[in-house]
C-alpha cells in the first residue's frame, strides 16, 4: 500500500530525513519508535504532504502511484490520514461542522453528492459511541480548550469518521489516561481490517499492548536503523536507545 | 434629442413645465451632471414633493455648501468631483409593477448571481420586499398583510406624500441635515429609499427586506431610510446590496435613521456587497454612510452588518441611548481584500440611566487592504450605571494587509463600567495544513476559519441572511491566498 524509498527531506535547507525505506502492506500494523527529534513527526508530515518540507530525494508510492506532486488534500482524498501529535485549534468551527466539511469535500473530490444530513447524523452517533465521546462535546469549537487527552480522542474520532486506508497515529497515546488509552486503542482495533493499515508513532510499549504491531522500526537521526517484530518494542522499553545508538555509531 | 444642458433645465424650471419630468423620450431619465439649488429644487419637484420638503432639502444644500469633506478616516482616495455626478436617475419603466414578472430581467439576473433570485426570496416564508432599483421603488410585496396590522412599509417618496405628518416629525431628528458632509449632501439630493412605521404594540410578523443596487454608471446613489417603531413594537429589517461590476468610481452616500420609542425594538441587518473594484484596485464604490438610531425608554436597537464590498467604506452605525434602561448593540463583520479600505465601527452614546451597549467587531483583512475599526463609547454625566462591553477582533491573511483599531472612550460618570477586549490573529499555516489533511482544500479551509472567526456575528443575522452572508464571505476572499 505504502512504499517509501530512499526518502530524503529537509526544511529550510536543514536535512531531517536522510534515506528512509519503509514498506507497509494492507492489513499490517507498523510501529515507529525513536528518540526525540529523530524525525518521526517529520516523516508523518512528509507522507501527508506538508508543503514546508521539501523532498530532496527518493519517492513515496501510495497504491502504486507516486504521490509527490499531490497536494495534502488530494492525499487525504486518497485515504491517507494523520492523527496529529499537536492537534490545531480552529476557533468558532464545531467538531461536527468540521467533520461535515471534511467528509463532503472528500466526497466532492470523488464526484459524489454531499452526504445526506440523516446519514451524517447516524455516522456521527455511531462513531461517537465507538469512542465514548459525549455528543455535547461535538458542538464545541475544534480543539479549542480541549484537554490534551480530549484532543487525542477527537483525532481518532475523526479517523473513525473518515475511514482512511492508511492511518498514521503520531503519539496518539501521549496525554491519554489509562481508560482513554484503552477506549482509543479499541476504537483503532475495531476499524482495522485486511484492507487498511496503521502506522503508529509512539514512545511507549504500553500502547502496543493494545494495538499489536506486526513490525517495529527504530528511527534515529533521520534513518530507520533497526526493524523487528513486536518484541523489539519490549527490548527498547527495557534498555532505552543507547545500545542502538552505539550499534549505529560503531 | 440634443444634449440637455443646465440652461435648458433652468428654462424649464422657470416655465414650470416639468410635471412629468425631463428626458421623457429617452430610456432612462437622468439629470444632467452637477449640483446647484436648481437641481435640488428639480429633484423635489420631479418627485412631486410638498413645499416643506423642498425647503428642507434646500436648507441641507445650504449647509453642505459650507462644509468640508471629512479627512480623519484611515482611508485615502481621490475625492469625488461632486459637480461631475448626476443626482437623479429613475428606472426606464413605469414606476410601479404589479407583479415581479414585470421587473427588469437584468435585475433578476443580478439577484441570480448572488444566488437570491426574487422568486426564491418570494418563496422564503414571511419576507416582504421593497426593491429599490436605482433610486426608485419598483416592487412591493406583502403589503396587504402588513397593512392589516397598520404597518406602513413603502418608499420614502410615497411616505412624504401619504404620511407627511410622520416624515415631517422624524426625518432629520436623529441625523440632522448638517450632521456631516455626506449626510448633508444626502439630505439635499436623496432620490429614494424606504420608510417603515410600526404602530404601538405591534410585532411585525415578517422580516422586512430591501435590496438596493446601483444601476447606472456615473449615477450617485443617495438612499434615505427612516424606520419608526412606535411604543412597544418590534421590527426586524434587512438591507442587502449588490452592484454589477463596473470600472469607474461611484459614490454612495446613504442615510438611515431609526427611532425606537418607549419599549420598542428594532433589529437592523445589512449585507453590503457593492463592487469593491478589481484586483488592481481600480474602480469600486465609495460607500459613505450615516446610520444612527435613537432609543427612548427601555428601547433596544441592534445593528448587524456584514460588509464585504466597496472600494472605500466609511460607516459607523450608532445608537443614542437617550431613554433610561435602553440598549444598543453593534455586531459587525468587515472583510477587505485586494486594495479595499474600510473604516467602520460604531458610536454608543449613553445619555439615560442603566443604559447598556455591546459592540462586537470582526475585521478580516487580506491582500493589500486596510481595515480599521473606529468606535466611540460616550457616557454622559447623567448616565448612571451605564455599561459597555466591546470586543474587536482582527484576522489577517498575508503580510501586506493592515488591521487597525481606534477605540475612543469618554466616560463622564463614575458609575460607568466599560470593558474592552481586542485580539489580532493570523490564519496559521498549521491550521490550513490541518484542514488540508482532512481533505479540505486551502480556499475552503480559509472560508471555514473565517466563518468560525465571524460566528458570533453571523449568529445574530436572521437565518436566510446568515446563509447568504457566509456565501459572500467566501466569494470576497476568493483568490486571497497564493
Ligand atoms: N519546521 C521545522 N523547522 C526547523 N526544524 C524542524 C522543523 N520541523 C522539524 N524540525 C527539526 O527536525 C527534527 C525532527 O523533528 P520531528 O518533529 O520530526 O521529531 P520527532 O521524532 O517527531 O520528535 P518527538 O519524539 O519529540 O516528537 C528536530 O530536530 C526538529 O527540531
Ligand atoms: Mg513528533
Amino acid at each position: 500500500m505504502l512504499k517509501i524509498e530512499n526518502l530524503h527531506a529537509s526544511v529550510d535547507d536543514k536535512s531531517i530525513l536522510k534515506g528512509i525505506n519503509l514498506e507497509i502492506k494492507a492489513g499490517e500494523v507498523h510501529a515507529i519508535m525513536g528518540p526525540n527529534g529523530s524525525g518521526k513527526s517529520t516523516l508523518a508530515s512528509v507522507v501527508a504532504g506538508k508543503e514546508e518540507y521539501e523532498v530532496t530525494k527518493g519517492s513515496i508510492i501510495f497504491n502504486g502511484e507516486d504521490i509527490e506532486d499531490l497536494a495534502a488534500e488530494e492525499r487525504a482524498h486518497k485515504g491517507i490520514f494523520l492523527s496529529f501529535q499537536y492537534p490545531v485549534e480552529i476557533p468558532g468551527v464545531s467538531v461536527t461542522n468540521f467533520m461535515k466539511t471534511a467528509i463532503n469535500e472528500t466526497r466532492k473530490a470523488k464526484g459524489l453528492e454531499e452526504m445526506p444530513a440523516k446519514d451524517m447524523l447516524k455516522l456521527i452517533r455511531e462513531k461517537s459511541e465507538l469512542l465514548e465521546i459525549d455528543r455535547k462535546f461535538l458542538s464545541r469549537s475544534l480543539n479549542e480548550g480541549f484537554s490534551g487527552g480530549e484532543k487525542k480522542r477527537n483525532e481518532i474520532f475523526q479517523m473513525a469518521m473518515l475511514e482512511p486506508q492508511l492511518a498514521i497515529l503520531d503519539e496518539t497515546d501521549s496525554g491519554l489516561d489509562i481508560d482513554a488509552l484503552r477506549i482509543v486503542a479499541n476504537g483503532v482495533n475495531k476499524l482495522k481490517s485486511k484492507d487498511n493499515a496503521v502506522l503508529v508513532i509512539t514512545h511507549y510499549q504500553r500502547l502496543l499492548d493494545y494495538i499489536v504491531p506486526d513490525f517495529v522500526h527504530v528511527l534515529y537521526n533521520g534513518r530507520i536503523v533497526k526493524s523487528g517484530g513486536k518484541e523489539l518494542a519490549h527490548e527498547l522499553e527495557e534498555k532505552g536507545y543507547d545500545w542502538i545508538k552505539e550499534e549505529v555509531n560503531a | 434629442m440634443s444634449k440637455y444642458t443646465e440652461d435648458d433645465l433652468r428654462e424649464e424650471l422657470k416655465t414650470k413645465e416639468y410635471e412629468y419630468g425631463f428626458y421623457t423620450d429617452i430610456e432612462s431619465d437622468t439629470f444632467p451632471v452637477g449640483l446647484n439649488e436648481d437641481i435640488v429644487r428639480a429633484i423635489s419637484l420631479k418627485k412631486g414633493e410638498p413645499e416643506w420638503m423642498t425647503n428642507w432639502r434646500l436648507q441641507a444644500f445650504k449647509s453642505w455648501k459650507e462644509m468640508m469633506e471629512p479627512e480623519w478616516a484611515n482611508v485615502s482616495y481621490v475625492k469625488p468631483d461632486f459637480q461631475a455626478i448626476s443626482y437623479y436617475s429613475a428606472p426606464n419603466s413605469k414606476p410601479k409593477y404589479d407583479s415581479l414578472d414585470e421587473v427588469d430581467p437584468e435585475l433578476l439576473a443580478t439577484f441570480a448571481k448572488l444566488g437570491i433570485s426574487l422568486d426564491e426570496q418570494k418563496k422564503l416564508s414571511g419576507v416582504a420586499m421593497d426593491v429599490v432599483v436605482d433610486s426608485v421603488s419598483v416592487a412591493t410585496t406583502f403589503k396587504k398583510t402588513l397593512g392589516e396590522k397598520g404597518i406602513i412599509f413603502c418608499s420614502i417618496s410615497e411616505a412624504i406624500k401619504e404620511h407627511p405628518e410622520l416624515v415631517k416629525k422624524y426625518i432629520g431628528s436623529v441625523v440632522p441635515q448638517k450632521d456631516n458632509f455626506y449626510a448633508a449632501l444626502n439630505s439635499a439630493v436623496f432620490s429614494d429609499g424606504s420608510f417603515c412605521y410600526i404602530p404601538k404594540g405591534v410585532r411585525c410578523p415578517m422580516e422586512l427586506s430591501t435590496y438596493f443596487r446601483i444601476n447606472q454608471a456615473g449615477t450617485g446613489q443617495f438612499e434615505r431610510t427612516l424606520v419608526i417603531a412606535d411604543e412597544g413594537s418590534y421590527v426586524s429589517y434587512l438591507e442587502g446590496c449588490t452592484a454589477p461590476s463596473r470600472d469607474e468610481n461611484q459614490l454612495h452616500a446613504a442615510v438611515v435613521e431609526l427611532i425606537a420609542l418607549d419599549n420598542a425594538e428594532i433589529k437592523y441587518s445589512t449585507v453590503q456587497n457593492w463592487y469593491p473594484g478589481n484586483a488592481e484596485g481600480k474602480g469600486g464604490v465609495y460607500n459613505f454612510v450615516t446610520k444612527r438610531g435613537l432609543c427612548e425608554k427601555n428601547a433596544k436597537i441592534s445593528w448587524t452588518q456584514v460588509e464585504t464590498g466597496s472600494a472605500i467604506t466609511w460607516k459607523y452605525p450608532s445608537c443614542i441611548l437617550k431613554g433610561d434602561n435602553s440598549v444598543g448593540e453593534f455586531y459587525s463583520i468587515a472583510v477587505t481584500n485586494n486594495y479595499q479600505q474600510a473604516d467602520t465601527g460604531t458610536k454608543m452614546i449613553h445619555l439615560g440611566k442603566n443604559t447598556k451597549s455591546t459592540i462586537i467587531s470582526k475585521g478580516i483583512s487580506a491582500g493589500r487592504s486596510q481595515n480599521s475599526y473606529r468606535g466611540l463609547v460616550k457616557i454622559s454625566p447623567n448616565a448612571d450605571n451605564a455599561r459597555n462591553f466591546s470586543q474587536c477582533d482582527s484576522l489577517l491573511m498575508g503580510n501586506e494587509c493592515g488591521a487597525h483599531t481606534f477605540p475612543y472612550i469618554e466616560a463622564k460618570n463614575k458609575t460607568a463600567k466599560i470593558e474592552h477586549e481586542a485580539t489580532t490573529s493570523k490564519i496559521g499555516e498549521d491550521q490550513i495544513f490541518y484542514c488540508n489533511q482532512r481533505g479540505i482544500d486551502t480556499e475552503k479551509a480559509i472560508a471555514l476559519i473565517v466563518n468560525g472567526f465571524s460566528k458570533d456575528v453571523l449568529n445574530k443575522l436572521p437565518m436566510e441572511f446568515a446563509v447568504e452572508a457566509q456565501k459572500l464571505l467566501e466569494i470576497s476572499l476568493e483568490g486571497s491566498v497564493g
